[in-house]
């Protein structure tokens, strides 16, 4: 019964709206001088102003504020000379005014764009997501509900608050519809929240973290015959928290709403939320009747009226663009296409630039973070970056590998040791006694006695047969538990069979 | 000690004459004494009120040089948050509440050694215009025990008539300092938007609501609005320029050529006779001290009143949502199985008056889509011709003037049950505020026919408040001299002791 993806782009046309919700990295919130840090100990970063107390005001943080300018220009927006903060009302125990501070009808960026760019089939492609607004709010408090299923406000048993969050700037940045991706929508949308990441990462604006919810995206789905002008009803998947899940979560819905769709079934408006187990949404609140959130100018707070010499300051600032970033990184390491795609893919730009930046071969650096650390943060089901090792580990595992201080077997020895917690490699090699041979009459005991388990093969080389030297040497590394360095095996052994 | 002036009390406390701490303790005895028929106050903090005058002794005693109303006792409308003594705005919602922290102008008076005796009465959430609607009770008028002493800032201006305090702090949205005064005899300012920080001041209507002082005299009243005025990097609507020389004005009044503005929309029809007999001799009074009486149109004014009652209910239906029983004042309907929803919806029942919910209901539906454009948006509309009129009027006069209340002070009861009578009674105040401009009233006499206090107002341009007191300072002597005293001095006793 299910339907398979191709069935369902071989019929309609997938219409996308992404809705990214950034935390900024301020020292303070966005509208007090209260704290932002992750994880503080629950109602330890409030103030009368964030716990909404009687007669406590808001004031904006200038910083904010130039953020999102960043952020907009960054996103190729046009700023207003002039907008406002709205309150957006409703009742929620986790928004202590009862009314969210937001922008409504005068958001402070608009009209902006963002290129991405995938590989298809038929070779690397570009899309032109458009920007309809950036705009800033603040966050709300979280609530945790204790007992009950569901985890959710209905039949819990009670509920704690914890109004560290609440007030914590945020910036939202929202989409214009984006039609035209066909199958290709899931990729799309997830190289345009990736692309928004490093953008973002680049300006130093956000931590941008999705696993931490610092950057969080809603996507809104839709589909339509092809051929058709007429948009369908939307879905908007929230709880979507990382890359992967963003190209889940729109595959899924495309699946779902095709379902529908071919059963003549419609497809309801409504708010709905991505399980990570599953790769599925299930139902949320049904917004078929319209919030009225009664927004109106918040009177406590003046209008935003950005100087224009300042705006252009700011963009005279901005970081290279990651598009124009990738593109340099690969010419200077120069890296063939598809490496840089898996580098990409991977999420190990970053990582590789700053390995580099302390001394590295990029070569050397790339290979290790692509190939044996990648596969234990694969093993580990963690991302590269949440491992132990960092660039200053790798650069200076090189620097021990091209001394010869290390084999490259050894090496793998001591990321492991340094993934582990063991410590730096120079304390990792130190505690595990880890050492190359460097003992030639150890090497040649060693070498002398392969010869002579093995000397059909030892006579072959010894006749000018070079090629059969590799068993030879690999038999003398396994003698020697790979702590010999397989150069300097090579070496000897030739000489010892008359060939050096 | 208590009749003296608060000018007066900080001359004898610098010289060393009197202690504060026996010039508070002097008033809370009159307190004790007269309070449980003016019931001006909601909580009287005696202890901490002779602890601030104890710390104030001792810095006149050790030479130091402190504010000119150090030492000086005042009262406290409840709107404002002082930290660690009770702070309900007049509603029970709050009962208990103590906040744990000072208001911006609380913390300016701390700064300025003066002495707060204790919170005052008002509206619930400022929301009326004879201290009916407060949740603990009515305040009553020290020239008159059966009727309102006006409001929202009704106790504040009867403790400062009734000698409880020299000076006292209230809170003016739509009138509530200035009708107040003019009701119980005394001065009372509201200064232009912004200049006084709203930080602490629980918030009724935001774009409305303004912190200003009372006193029985133009110059005490002048004190008091320069120590609590000032930039508040808390407030963002607060105005940095630098505060304008009222202290300076009020010693120096002076009304020779200046261009006094009548608004021909606020008086005649309405008006009571005393009331607009009285303005008119005050006219007389100027003129004949050398202004120039000039009169102005305003005709936007007649919508005053009207987006008045849509705008500050849809900003208080917003202001108030924070009062839900999840971080502090009353808790009602809690128990097992209860959900946040319905605690909040019960709380909010039982902890909010009759006329807060009118408003909030009001101005829900005024903000509602569909209805945003009609009401609020209207309203906003009419707004900017108000300030239209405003700023053509003042290129013709100086000051503008007008009585400050249609009435003298009415009976307690009177006007309850008729909203819209009420609210008739902030028709001359109201488009002060929706300028943002200032505004004063001081005694202009008895009306005749109830021998009952009549307010003059004088209103200024935004940061021209000093043109207020220059003005209400010349008017003040003039009259008193006429009276052969200050018109506080007719007031009958209270309880037999004056
Ligand atoms: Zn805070």
């Amino acid at each position: 019964m299910a339907l398979s993806y191709d069935d369902v782009v071989a019929k309609y046309e997938p219409v996308l709206g992404l809705e990214v919700h950034v935390e900024l990295n301020t020292k303070s919130k966005m509208f007090c001088s209260c704290a932002t840090e992750f994880g503080a100990a629950p109602n330890t970063q409030t103030c009368p102003v964030c716990l909404a107390l009687p007669g406590a005001l808001p004031v904006v943080n200038e910083k904010a504020i130039e953020s999102t300018i960043l952020i907009g220009l960054a996103l190729n927006c046009k700023i207003a000379p002039y907008s406002r903060f709205a309150r957006k009302n409703y009742f929620y125990p986790d928004m202590p005014k009862n009314f969210q501070i937001s922008q409504y009808d005068e958001p402070i960026c608009f009209d902006g764009y963002v290129d991405v760019e995938i590989e298809t089939e038929d070779g690397p492609k570009q899309f032109r997501i458009e920007i309809e607004r950036v705009h800033m709010e603040e966050d709300t408090g979280k609530s945790l509900h204790v007992g009950g299923a569901t985890g959710r406000i209905h039949g819990a048993d009670y509920s704690l608050l914890d109004y560290n969050r609440a007030g914590i700037p945020l910036v939202e940045i929202v989409t214009k519809i984006v039609p035209g991706t066909g199958k290709y929508a899931p990729e799309v949308a997830k190289a345009y929240v990736a692309e928004l990441r490093d953008i973002l990462r680049g300006l130093k604006v956000s931590d941008v973290k999705m696993e931490q919810g610092s950057l969080r995206c809603d996507a809104n789905v839709s589909l339509k015959p092809i051929g058709s002008d007429v948009l369908g009803t939307r879905s908007e998947t929230k709880n979507v928290n990382s890359l992967r899940s963003v190209e889940r979560a729109i595959r899924g819905e495309m699946i779902r709403h095709a379902e529908l769709l071919n059963a003549g079934q419609k497809v309801k408006q409504e708010t709905r939320h991505f399980q990570e187990d599953t790769g599925l949404t299930r139902s949320g609140r049904s917004k078929e009747q319209a919030e009225d959130y009664r927004y109106f100018p918040d009177p406590d707070l003046v209008p935003v009226t950005p100087d224009a010499a300042w705006i252009e300051q700011l963009r005279a600032g901005l970081p290279e663009r990651p598009s124009v970033r990738r593109k340099r990184l690969q010419q200077e390491w120069n890296v063939p296409d598809k490496e840089m795609a898996a580098m990409i893919n991977a999420d190990v730009l970053d990582i590789v630039e700053e390995t580099v930046s302390l001394g590295a071969d990029p070569t050397k650096a790339r290979s290790w973070w692509l190939g044996e650390i990648s596969r234990i943060a694969n093993e580990k089901d963690l991302p590269v970056a949440e491992l132990s090792i960092k660039p200053v580990d790798v650069a200076e595992l090189v620097s021990l590998v091209s001394k010869g201080e290390l084999t490259d077997k050894l090496a793998r020895q001591v990321v492991e040791g340094v993934i582990a917690g063991e410590g730096t490699p120079a304390e990792v090699v130190a505690q595990r006694g880890i050492k190359v041979v460097n003992d030639d009459g150890a090497l040649m005991a060693a070498i002398e006695k392969v010869c002579a388990e093995q000397a059909e093969t030892a006579e072959k080389v010894r006749g000018g047969h070079l090629p059969a030297a590799g068993a030879l040497i690999g038999a003398v590394m396994k003698e020697t538990k790979g702590q010999a360095d397989a150069a300097r095996v090579r070496e000897l052994l030739l000489k010892h069979l008359g060939q050096g | 000690m208590i009749h003296a002036t608060a000018a007066e009390m900080a001359k004898a406390l610098a010289a060393k004459e009197i202690s504060s701490v026996d010039l508070t303790k002097a008033h809370l005895d009159r307190i004790a004494e007269v309070d449980s028929q003016v019931k001006a106050f909601l909580h009287v903090d005696a202890d901490g009120a002779l602890a601030q005058a104890q710390a104030v002794d001792e810095k006149i005693a050790s030479g130091q040089t402190l504010s000119p109303l150090a030492g000086v006792p005042l009262a406290l409308k409840d709107v404002l948050t002082q930290q660690g003594v009770p702070t309900t705005a007049g509603s029970k919602i709050l009962q208990g509440w103590r906040p744990p922290y000072d208001s911006t102008v609380v913390a300016k008076l701390k700064a300025a050694g003066v002495v707060i005796v204790g919170k005052t009465n008002m509206d619930e959430f400022a929301m009326g215009s004879s201290t009916e609607n407060s949740g603990y009770g009515p305040t009553f008028n020290p020239w008159d025990l059966s009727r309102t002493p006006g409001g929202s800032s009704g106790g504040s201006a009867a403790a400062v008539s009734a000698y409880e305090a020299p000076i006292a702090i209230g809170s003016d949205t739509g009138g509530s300092i200035r009708q107040p005064a003019a009701l119980t005899g005394i001065v009372g300012v509201r200064p232009t938007y912004g200049a006084v920080s709203r930080f602490g001041l629980i918030a009724y209507s935001s774009s409305l609501d303004q912190a200003g002082p009372f006193g029985r005299t133009v110059l005490d009243t002048a004190l008091l609005h320069e120590i609590i005025s000032g930039h508040d990097p808390k407030d963002a609507t607060s105005i940095s320029a630098p505060v304008p020389a009222v202290v300076h004005a009020a010693r120096n009044g002076d009304v020779k050529g200046v261009k006094i503005g009548v608004i021909k929309q606020l008086q005649g029809e309405g008006y009571q006779k005393g009331v607009q007999a009285r303005f008119d001799e005050s006219l007389q009074t100027l003129a004949s001290l050398g202004a120039e009486i000039v009169e102005v149109d305003c005709p936007s004014f007649e919508y005053a009143l009207a987006a008045y009652y849509l705008i500050a209910p849809s900003e208080c239906s917003s202001n108030l949502a924070r009062f839900d029983a999840m971080r502090y004042g009353l808790r009602t309907g809690d128990g097992q199985g209860a959900s946040a929803e319905s605690v909040m919806s019960k709380t909010r029942d039982a902890g909010f008056g009759r006329e807060v919910k009118r408003r909030i209901i009001l101005g829900t539906y005024a903000l509602s889509s569909g209805y945003y454009d009609a009401y609020y948006g209207s309203a906003q509309k009419i707004r900017t011709l108000i300030i239209q009129d405003y700023a053509k009027a003042f290129t013709q006069a100086d000051v503008l003037v007008s009585p400050t209340a249609p009435t003298t002070a009415y009976k307690i009861g009177e006007k309850v049950d008729d909203p819209m009578a009420m609210y008739l009674g902030d028709v001359a105040t109201i488009p002060v505020n929706l300028a943002g401009i200032c505004g004063m009233s001081l005694p202009a006499g008895l009306a005749d026919e109830d021998n009952l206090p009549v307010g003059f107002q004088i209103m200024a341009p935004a940061m021209q408040d000093q043109r207020l007191y220059q003005v209400g300072a010349a008017l003040e002597a003039a009259l008193n001299s006429k009276w052969g005293g200050p018109l506080l001095a007719k007031a009958p006793a209270l309880g037999g002791v004056k």
